[in-house]
């Protein structure tokens, strides 16, 4: 960028900007914190900050009472599964209204988008009854084309509007030199395209993480993620903000840091078409 | 290719999914109470011998109710034993959603179950959830603190004896509070102690017409009474305080008394987690001067097998072994008699080595004291002493709940929290038929 | 330019979404039409007959409903306020130079992925419990008497918890779109001496209102379906009972599926008249 500064401005604006950073970072970085504490610590006033003697024990507790590895596994597949099966639907489908629109094409984005205002709660009864004739309750593949379902009206979003930016004189020209429909697909668009999806699925990856109703309400013990995980810690007997904070720090560390990874990835296309 | 490779794996990874588990597997569903996790904690022993796998489902309170009420009501079949209370036995009992427990094997030694606890989890004289451990209330105090007060709290203390107690004990500069009492919303959260002291004032949830009768003079002075209490000498942040957050208050020193679950004796007399651990001293829930009934509840957490289940014989071997003498000897044995699952068999409390337990003595008169046929002075259509066993229960206690929690707040007053209380209860009860 | 071999193509594509989306709303919607018909009672038996349109009479008469109603307006609105109003600022602040930008991005963005039930319980427990929650503790350090969140201002402190989650989402977009302002524009504006103010004003937010208006779409979609924060803090006591926590409080609670299903059913109304009013506005933006 070609604007220049002065070097004190540019001090205040970081100065102010670590502040709120940090601020709006802090309840994470005071949960992890509070998990290497004991119990007593936790709740200490004065609280205690980075001077105590950190302790894995509660790590060890919540790890002897509940299978992490099991919730975790069960969170990627989900998650992971979610998002691939809803890209190969939604990519054909935002492909085809942002290249051959029709006069429904806004009609039926728009209707999707609806779809998504059904609230759930009042779904769950048909839903349960429906996962019971169909042997799905506490499955994994049930759960992860319901996550699918209600995650797919975004993912056809986002990909459109994504899709709509990408010139259509760069397909005339690709049609002219003789491609077909398969090569300008794979050739063409696809490379055009990377940004776009790449983080629209990092954002359905996210959302189907942190799915909180369908995943406790249709699963039992085999396919139970990490929002049933953490059901187990939230108000027990005694003291239990280190517990709690151990076993929140284990359900969002791995999206965490995929996020943060994948930042760069997910702020590119997470427009949805805001961008003109 | 690449595709059918993927069909191909996922087909396969779906037929193993439908297929579930081996045979030999038990889904548990459970609350997340210290006792239960001991119990999945010692499980492992269960296993060694049966060679029958557990899967726990362990969940809050709340979500775990949700789930297997949901569960049940539409024959899901995803637990092989659910852990329910005292409200929801009868009431399942009679759909006939639960199997009878009368096929427990002798040694198991049915009639050992204390009869209070035996009554509340049956059905036409049949049992239908084995209890894992029961509860009644009482009063939990602080010795060294009534002792400063130069007070004395008798055995059987009346509301007055309370109140005194309570203002002589208060110190908000030390950060005392003389009386620690449940105010958060929930039919089994502030809604089962308020119905004991309504109870104990005489009031009733519902005539012999099922008409609700929350505006009836005796309600208003029954939460008028605890609301005074709560206001004036109770902890700032009451009406969020449920029976965990008041456990923790007690633990740290903070509550000058606690009327609450006989269970929690065990943990404020833990010196690991209890500050206070040595000076607690136990009393009977309080009646009000001249009446009879006092302000004690009944509860267990207690073990059933859905109908439907295909794993009935090896849900009843579990239920079997985790609810037996033996369970409760392995517990003392490893954990110390004070950790013992306390309140559901009479062996237990006939032990001398339990009865030098402190609290042993007060948890099974207050348990004594209880009575769910016969709950109020005036009668009732209805068992269930700090519920009401109707399967509407669950919806009105909460919304009448809720109207109490905002009056703790400083939100409404007691007459308006009992006239919308009054209101919403009339209005389910209609939704429902009555 | 499509052919019509494309246009078959085409649609051909977009079948599968359309169907799966379909049958994800017909079957369950038709299911919950027709129980809100019934009065059905599972812990009852189930089916008891038809009522008519009692439950649709009984869901909207009861004392319950029109706070719930204001309640929801109120979380939306001042989540939506919120967001938008500090979103716009955090994304001016974050488009301008300055050391460490990366990682402070990243700090700003990180709640986004925190899942719901944990960010209630952590602001619940750790942060707003008036005995030992670190607000709490900052409040007696200072002197003052600790405010007691959840039952003294209920509402704004669910408002500001679902804020935290939501106001990284509302700055990416929004700085994503700052970034696409054409600086010569600005640059402009500025040798012309126009105030700060006055550029922000004319230049900026016009600029910025097709994101806002994303902002505002996509997290209202979000905002009304909101539960978990709600059950793991307040359960719907002191007024934080929305219109989605009251149809949970009848289907699963009271066990009515009949009166929660003509909750549902409103619900889904209300969504519609909303989405609808809000599509009005996205979709002149789409055509653009």
């Amino acid at each position: 960028m070609a604007r220049t500064v002065t070097a004190q401005r540019k001090a205040i604006n970081t100065a102010v900007a670590w502040v709120i950073g940090i601020l709006i970072f802090f309840p994470i970085l005071w949960t992890i914190l509070t998990s290497f504490k004991t119990e007593a610590q936790a709740i200490a006033d004065p609280p205690v900050w980075f001077f105590f003697d950190w302790t894995l024990e509660n790590y060890r507790v919540v790890q002897e009472r509940s299978n992490y590895s099991r919730f975790l596994w069960n969170s990627i597949i989900i998650a992971g599964g979610s998002t691939a099966l809803g890209m190969l639907v939604a990519i054909p489908a935002a492909w085809s209204m942002a290249f051959v629109p029709s006069n429904q094409t806004k009609n039926i984005l728009l209707w999707m988008l609806s779809t998504k205002m059904l609230p759930a709660v009042g779904v769950l009864y048909p839903i349960y009854l429906i996962f019971i004739q169909l042997g799905l309750l506490d499955s994994r593949f049930g759960l992860t084309i319901v996550i699918m379902l209600i995650n797919l009206p975004i993912m056809v979003w986002m990909l459109y509007t994504y899709f709509k930016e990408i010139p259509g004189e760069i397909l005339e020209a690709a049609r002219m030199d003789g491609a077909g429909l398969r090569e300008e697909i794979l050739f063409v668009l696809t490379p055009m395209a990377i940004p776009g999806i790449a983080s629209t699925v990092l954002l359905n990856i996210i959302l189907a993480w942190n799915e909180a109703f369908w995943t406790l309400n249709l699963t039992a013990a085999r396919a139970a993620p990490l929002t049933a995980f953490i059901a187990s810690y939230s108000s027990p007997e005694g003291l239990f903000y280190a517990k709690l904070s151990a076993a929140s720090t284990m359900a969002i560390a791995p999206i965490l840091i995929l996020g943060w990874f994948s930042q760069k990835q997910l702020v590119r296309g997470l427009t949805f078409g805001a961008v003109k | 290719m690449e595709l059918r490779k993927t069909f191909a794996s996922a087909t396969a990874l779906a037929l193993v999914m439908a297929s579930g588990a081996h045979a030999q597997s038990l889904t548990i569903a459970t609350v997340n109470n210290g006792d239960m996790i001991r119990m999945q904690g010692l499980s492992g022993e269960f296993t060694e011998a049966t060679g029958i796998e557990l899967e726990w489902v362990i969940l809050e309170e709340n979500v775990l109710r949700q789930r297997v009420t949901q569960d049940i009501a539409t024959s899901g079949g995803q637990f092989d034993i659910m852990t329910i209370g005292m409200y929801e036995a009868p009431i399942w009992a009679e759909r006939g959603w639960l199997v009878s427990l009368d096929g427990l094997p002798g040694e198991y030694d049915i009639d050992d179950i204390l009869p209070a606890m035996r009554a509340g989890l049956s059905f036409e004289g049949s049992l239908y959830a084995a209890p894992f451990y029961g509860e009644s209330s009482m009063v939990m105090y602080r010795t060294d603190l009534m002792e400063a007060a130069g007070l004395e709290m008798p055995e059987e203390p009346t509301w007055d004896d309370i109140a005194a107690a309570a203002a002589a004990m208060t110190d908000r500069d030390a950060g005392i509070n003389g009386i620690c009492m449940r105010g958060r919303a929930g039919w089994g959260e502030n809604m089962a102690f308020i119905t004991t002291v309504a109870n104990s004032f005489g009031a009733r949830w519902f005539d012999e017409n099922w008409t609700a009768q929350l505006d009836s003079p005796e309600w208003l002075e029954a939460v008028t009474f605890y609301n005074d209490l709560i206001q004036n000498y109770g902890p700032s942040g009451a009406a969020n305080n449920g029976f965990n957050e008041n456990l923790t208050l007690f633990q740290q020193g903070r509550c000058g008394m606690w009327l609450d679950a006989t269970v929690a004796a065990s943990f404020v007399t833990n010196p690991d987690d209890s500050t206070v651990a040595d000076s607690v001293g136990f009393a009977l829930a309080p009646n009000r001067d001249g009446m009879d009934k006092r302000a004690n509840w009944l509860w267990a957490w207690a073990l059933a097998i859905p109908a439907g289940t295909q794993q009935e014989a090896a849900a009843m071997e579990f239920i079997n072994w985790a609810t037996s003498k033996d369970y409760l000897e392995l517990v003392a044995e490893r954990e110390g008699w004070a950790n013992v699952p306390p309140g559901s068999r009479t062996s237990l409390y006939e032990n001398p080595e339990y009865a030098e337990v402190p609290f042993a003595d007060m948890t099974l008169r207050s348990i004594n004291a209880a009575d769910p046929n016969n709950p109020t002075v005036d009668p009732v259509p209805y068992v269930g002493i700090q519920f009401v066993a109707i399967p509407e229960w669950s919806g009105i206690g909460t919304l009448a709940g809720q109207e109490f929690s905002d009056m703790v707040a400083g939100r409404q007053t007691p007459e308006q929290a009992l006239a919308r209380a009054q209101a919403l209860v009339t209005d389910e009860m209609e939704a429902a038929g009555y | 330019m499509s052919t019509k071999a494309s246009r078959s193509a085409a649609r051909l594509m977009l079948a599968p979404a359309v169907i799966l989306l379909l049958a994800w709303m017909l079957v369950p919607l038709t299911m919950t039409l027709i129980f809100s018909f019934q009065r059905f009672l599972p812990l009852r038996g189930g089916f008891q007959g038809w009522v008519g349109f009692e439950n649709y009479a009984r869901f909207v008469g009861s004392s319950a409903f029109w706070p719930a109603v204001q309640t929801t307006v109120l979380i939306v609105g001042g989540v939506l306020l919120i967001t938008v109003v500090l979103g716009i600022l955090l994304a001016l602040l974050l488009d301008q130079p300055m050391w460490g930008q990366g990682i402070v991005r990243i700090l700003v963005i990180a709640p986004f992925f925190v899942m719901p039930t944990v960010t209630g319980l952590v602001w619940k427990n750790m942060f707003m419990d008036p005995n030992n929650g670190l607000l709490a503790h900052l409040w007696r350090f200072f002197g003052g008497d600790p405010v007691v969140w959840l039952s003294d201002v209920p509402v704004f402190s669910i408002i500001l918890i679902v804020s935290w989650q939501w106001l990284p989402f509302a700055t990416l977009i929004l700085l994503t779109a700052i970034q696409s302002l054409d600086s010569e524009q600005l640059e402009a504006a500025e040798m012309d001496g126009a105030p700060v103010l006055s550029r922000f004003w004319h230049i900026i937010l016009p600029h910025l209102s097709r994101a806002i208006t994303i902002v505002i779409l996509i997290q209202t979609i979000f905002l009304l379906a909101i539960f978990a924060k709600i059950f793991v803090t307040t359960q719907g006591s002191f007024g934080t009972r929305t219109l989605t926590y009251l149809i949970y409080q009848r289907v699963l609670e009271s066990q009515n599926v009949g009166l929660g299903s003509a909750g549902g059913i409103y619900a889904v109304i209300l969504a519609n008249i909303f989405a609808l009013f809000l599509m009005r506005i996205v979709g002149k933006n789409l055509d653009r």
